[in-house]
C-alpha cells in the first residue's frame, strides 16, 4: 500500500476540467516525479494536496488515513508541505524567525531569541542545510532561500513534501545542493513529490514517475529503470514529435525594420540591426543580456535615449506603443502576466483591444465584428476555451499566449512582429503550431524578430541570429553558421573576444 | 442560494429581496409619492455614481466629488445671479466642474501621483474655494426660473429623475459600446498591458476625471435648484455614499470590473435603506451606523464574489 495515495481526483473550474479522475500512489522514502505539459493539471493537483483548493471528487490518503483539508494550514498540520515556485518567506525577518513564524518560542509575549536560534540552528544542521539562522532572508540568495523553505518542512516534521519547479531559478551548483538535500530527506523516509519540466532532473532524482496529460493520467512508472526520455516526452505530448521546428527557407525581401544606435536607460550600449521582409531574425542571450530591453526600446515601451528606428525606410516618430503599433510594429512581451493579458476581461476583449480601431466608427464598437474576430482567432490558434466570453485568467499559460498572438494577428498592416519568448510555458504541440504560424507570416512578407533564451528554438526556426551579452550585440550569424559552441561562446559574459561573422 | 447571491445576477436578487421586504413591512413605502421621493433622493448619488463607476473601473479613485458638487452649485447660482442668465450660470458650472476634474486627472496621470492622495487634496481645496466664494454663507437664487430646473415635470415625473435616467443610459452605452469604455475596463484590468496594447492610458484617465467633474457639475446644478440656493456646505460625505453605492453594485475596487446595472442597483439599495429608515422614523444618528454596515457588507460581498470567481 502506497504511503501517499491519490484516488480518482477530479477538479473542475468554470468551463474547464483540470483533473479527471487522476489516481496514483507513492511509496514511503521515495522521490516521485510529476510531469506534464502546461495545463496538464500538475499545479492543480499540487494545489489540492496543499489544501489551497478542494477537489470536486476523489480522496487523498496518507498512511491509509483520508485527508481532507479546508486550508493550507490544515495540510501543514497534517505534515504536508508544498514549496512553491514563488517562495513564501518574509524578507525582513531572519531565517530563524521565518522558520518559527506563527509559533515563536516566547515567554509572556517576549521572544526567547536564544532558544529560537538554538533550536532552528540544530534542526537545520541536522538536515544538512548550511544557512546561518541569524541572517535576514532578504540577504540570502535564491538558492539559500529555497533551502530555508525546505527547512520549514524539516522544522515541521513534514511527512509529505511537494516541490513545484524548485530549480527554475537556481544555478546548477545550487541545484546540486538541493538534490543532495532531497536525497537526504528521502533516506529519512519522507515522501517527496517533485514537479518539474526538466527531464534531466527527474531522471537524476526520482524513483518513480507519473505523467499527466490533459488532466488525465497518461503514464505511471513504478520505477524509472528501462524508461527512456523519448518515451516520457511522447507520453507528455501524446504523440511522437519528430521535427518540431519544421523549418523551411524563404526568400528575403527589402529591409523592413532598421534599428540604428538605439539606447535607453536599461540598455547603455547603442544597438543596431536590420530585418528584411520575410525574414525571421533570432535574438539569443542569457537572461539579463538586454534582448527584451532592446525590444522594449524599439516598441517605445520604455523611452529611448538615442538612436532611430525606421519601418520600410520611414523613420518612426511615435514615442509610445499607441503610435508604434500604427506604424506597423507590434510586440508580444515576455512577461505575459504583467505586460500581456488584461485580467478580468474576456478572451474577446483581450483579442480586440487594439484591432477594434479598424471596425469601430466614431468610438462606437461594432460588436458583431469583434465577436467574429474573436471566433476566428480562437479557431485559427486553437485556443482551448468553452467560449469567447471566458475570463482570460481562467486559461492556461499557453492559451493566454495564443490570445495575445491573436491580439496582434487580428491587427491590420503589421509589418514587423516582435515576439519575446513566444513559447515560454507553452506545450510542445502548441509550439509547433506557433512556429508554423511564424513561417506563414514571414512568407506573407512580415519581418519577424524572435527573442528566446532557448537556444534550440532560435537555431531551429530563425534565418539569422544576433547573440547578445551584457547589454550589447556580440555576434551575428547566418543560419549556415549556427553552431552551439560559437553561439554560447558569444553569449557567455566571461568568454574571449567577441565573434563577428558577416552575414 | 450561495450561487444566486454571488453570481452575475446576485445583486439583482438582493435588490428584489430588499425591495419586496421593504414594500411589505414599511408602511407608505410603495406609494407613487414615496417612489418619486425616493428617486429624487438618489439623483445626486446616482448621477455622480455613473462616472465614479468609470473611475473605479480604471483602478482610480475620486474623493473630491462632494466638494465639486457643492462648488459647481455655488458657481451656477452666483454666475446666474450676477449675469442674470441661467444658461450662462449652468455653462459656467459645467465648465468649473470639468476643470476641477481635468486637474485631478492631469495631476494623477501625468505626475503619477496616487489618485487617493490627489483627490483628497483637491477635495479640500475645492471645498475651500466654495466657502471662500460666498464667505461661507449660502447664496439665494434671484431668478425663480432656476427653481424650475428641479421642480418642472415631464409626464408627471420631475426633470432631475429624467436626467438621472438619461445619464444611466448614456453611461451604460459608454461602458459597453464604446472604445473608450472598453479601454477603461482594460486599464483597470492591467494598466501596463493596456499601454503596451496601444491604449493611451494617461489620456483615458484624464478623460475619466474630466467626465467625473462634468457629472458632478450636473448634480451640483440640480441640487442647488432643489435646495433653492448655493450651499458651500452641501454634499459633504457624498464621495463615500457614491463609492459605497458603486461597490455595492459590484464595481471592483481593484479595477476592471463594472456594470451599469450593478451600479443602478447599488444606488437604489442605498436609497431604499435611507428612505425606509426615514419612513420608520429612525433617528439620523442611527442611519450613519446602518450606512456604515451596508458599506462593510458591500465590501465583504465584493471579496466573496472575487474569490468565488476564482480571480487571482
Amino acid at each position: 500500500m502506497a504511503f501517499l495515495d491519490f484516488d480518482s481526483i477530479t477538479k473542475t473550474y468554470p468551463g474547464v476540467t483540470a483533473l479527471a479522475g487522476v489516481g496514483f500512489g507513492v511509496a514511503k522514502g521515495a522521490v516521485h516525479g510529476l510531469m506534464g505539459e502546461n495545463g496538464a493539471g500538475k499545479s492543480t493537483l499540487i494545489k489540492i494536496l496543499s489544501g489551497d483548493q478542494q477537489a470536486n471528487e476523489g480522496t487523498i490518503r496518507i498512511d491509509g488515513a483520508v485527508q481532507s483539508y479546508g486550508s493550507t494550514r490544515d495540510a501543514f498540520e497534517n505534515g504536508v508541505i508544498v514549496i512553491h515556485q514563488e517562495l513564501q518567506l518574509v524578507p525582513e525577518l531572519t531565517v530563524a524567525e521565518n522558520l518559527t513564524l506563527g509559533r515563536f518560542p516566547a515567554k509572556m509575549g517576549i521572544i526567547a531569541r536564544r532558544r529560537m536560534l538554538d533550536e532552528v540552528g540544530e534542526r537545520l544542521k541536522a538536515a544538512g542545510i548550511d544557512v546561518d539562522p541569524r541572517r535576514k532572508v532578504k540577504t540570502l540568495s535564491i538558492g539559500e532561500r529555497q533551502m530555508v523553505e525546505i527547512g520549514k518542512a524539516v522544522m515541521l516534521n513534514a511527512r509529505v513534501i511537494a516541490l513545484d519547479e524548485p530549480t527554475s531559478s537556481l544555478s546548477s551548483r545550487e541545484s546540486e545542493i538541493l538534490f543532495q538535500l532531497i536525497d537526504r530527506l528521502r533516506s529519512e523516509g519522507k515522501v517527496i513529490l517533485y514537479v518539474s519540466h526538466r527531464l534531466d532532473e527527474v531522471f537524476r532524482l526520482c524513483d518513480s514517475l507519473t505523467v499527466l496529460r490533459d488532466g488525465k493520467l497518461a503514464a505511471h512508472h513504478e520505477t524509472l529503470r528501462g524508461v527512456t526520455r523519448d518515451q516520457v516526452v511522447s507520453e507528455m505530448v501524446g504523440r511522437e514529435i519528430s521535427d518540431i521546428w519544421g523549418y523551411r527557407p524563404r526568400p528575403a525581401g527589402e529591409v523592413r525594420l532598421k534599428v540604428e544606435e538605439v539606447s535607453g536607460q536599461a540598455l547603455k550600449t547603442p544597438a543596431s540591426f536590420e530585418v528584411r521582409a520575410g525574414e525571421i531574425l533570432g535574438f539569443f542571450g542569457l537572461i539579463g543580456a538586454g534582448r527584451s530591453e532592446l525590444m522594449r526600446l524599439i516598441y517605445s515601451a520604455d523611452p529611448r535615449r538615442g538612436g532611430a528606428v525606421a519601418v520600410d525606410g520611414v523613420p518612426l516618430t511615435a514615442t509610445d506603443p499607441h503610435g508604434v503599433i500604427r506604424a506597423g510594429i507590434v510586440l508580444c512581451s515576455e512577461d505575459r502576466k504583467h505586460d500581456g493579458i488584461i485580467q478580468g476581461r474576456s478572451i474577446e476583449e483581450n483579442i480586440n483591444i487594439s484591432s477594434r480601431r479598424h471596425s469601430a466608427r466614431l468610438g462606437i464598437l461594432k460588436l458583431p465584428v469583434e465577436a467574429e474576430t474573436a471566433e476566428t482567432f480562437i479557431k485559427k490558434l486553437r485556443i482551448r476555451t468553452p467560449s469567447r466570453k471566458q475570463d482570460v485568467v481562467n486559461l492556461s499559460g499557453g492559451n493566454q499566449q495564443k490570445v495575445i498572438l491573436g491580439r496582434w494577428l487580428s491587427e491590420q498592416g503589421i509589418k514587423v512582429l516582435i515576439v519575446d519568448e513566444p513559447t515560454r510555458g507553452i506545450d510542445v504541440g502548441a509550439k509547433a503550431e506557433i512556429y508554423e504560424l511564424l513561417y506563414q507570416l514571414a512568407e506573407g512578407g512580415m519581418a519577424i524578430v524572435v527573442v528566446s533564451s532557448e537556444l534550440p528554438e532560435v537555431m531551429g526556426i530563425c534565418d539569422r541570429m544576433m547573440v547578445m551579452c551584457a547589454g550589447r550585440i556580440r555576434a551575428e550569424l547566418p543560419r549556415a553558421a549556427f553552431a552551439e559552441k560559437v553561439i554560447l561562446a558569444a553569449a557567455l559574459p566571461d568568454s574571449a573576444a567577441p565573434t563577428a561573422i558577416a552575414s | 442560494m450561495k450561487k444566486l447571491l454571488l453570481g452575475e445576477q446576485g445583486l439583482v436578487v438582493i435588490f428584489a429581496l430588499a425591495f419586496g421586504l421593504v414594500s411589505f413591512f414599511v408602511p407608505n413605502f410603495l406609494t407613487e409619492r414615496n417612489m418619486l421621493g425616493l428617486l429624487q433622493s438618489v439623483v445626486t448619488v446616482g448621477i455622480v455614481a455613473c462616472t465614479m463607476m468609470l473611475c473605479l473601473a480604471a483602478r482610480d479613485f475620486d474623493l473630491s466629488v462632494g466638494s465639486n458638487v457643492a462648488f459647481a452649485g455655488m458657481v451656477a447660482v452666483m454666475v446666474s445671479n450676477s449675469t442674470g442668465s441661467i444658461p450662462i450660470g449652468i455653462l459656467a458650472a459645467l465648465a468649473s466642474g470639468m476643470i476641477v476634474g481635468f486637474v485631478n486627472g492631469f495631476v494623477i496621470a501625468k505626475f503619477n501621483i496616487n489618485a487617493l492622495i490627489t483627490t483628497l487634496a483637491t477635495m479640500q481645496i475645492v471645498r475651500g474655494m466654495a466657502l471662500i466664494s460666498s464667505d461661507g454663507r449660502a447664496v439665494g437664487i434671484n431668478d425663480p426660473a432656476f427653481f424650475n430646473i428641479a421642480l418642472s415635470k415631464f409626464l408627471g415625473i420631475p426633470t432631475p429623475i429624467w436626467v438621472l435616467a438619461a445619464l444611466f443610459l448614456v453611461f451604460w452605452f459608454v461602458l459597453n459600446r464604446t472604445v473608450f469604455g472598453k479601454n477603461i475596463l482594460a486599464i483597470g484590468g492591467n494598466p501596463e498591458a493596456s499601454r503596451l496594447a496601444g491604449v493611451k492610458v494617461d489620456r483615458m484617465r484624464i478623460y475619466v476625471f474630466a467626465l467625473q467633474g462634468l457629472t458632478c457639475a450636473i448634480a451640483g446644478i440640480l441640487l442647488a435648484s432643489r435646495i433653492t440656493s448655493g450651499q458651500p456646505n452641501s454634499a459633504v460625505g457624498l464621495e463615500l455614499a457614491v463609492i459605497s453605492a458603486c461597490v455595492l453594485g459590484g464595481v471592483s475596487l481593484s479595477g476592471g470590473r463594472a456594470t451599469m446595472s450593478g451600479v443602478i442597483v447599488g444606488v437604489m439599495i442605498m436609497g431604499i435603506a435611507e428612505n425606509a429608515m426615514n419612513l420608520l422614523n429612525i433617528p439620523a444618528f442611527y442611519q450613519y451606523i446602518v450606512r456604515g454596515v451596508i458599506l462593510l457588507l458591500a465590501v465583504l460581498l465584493d471579496n466573496l464574489r472575487s474569490s468565488a470567481l476564482g480571480r487571482r
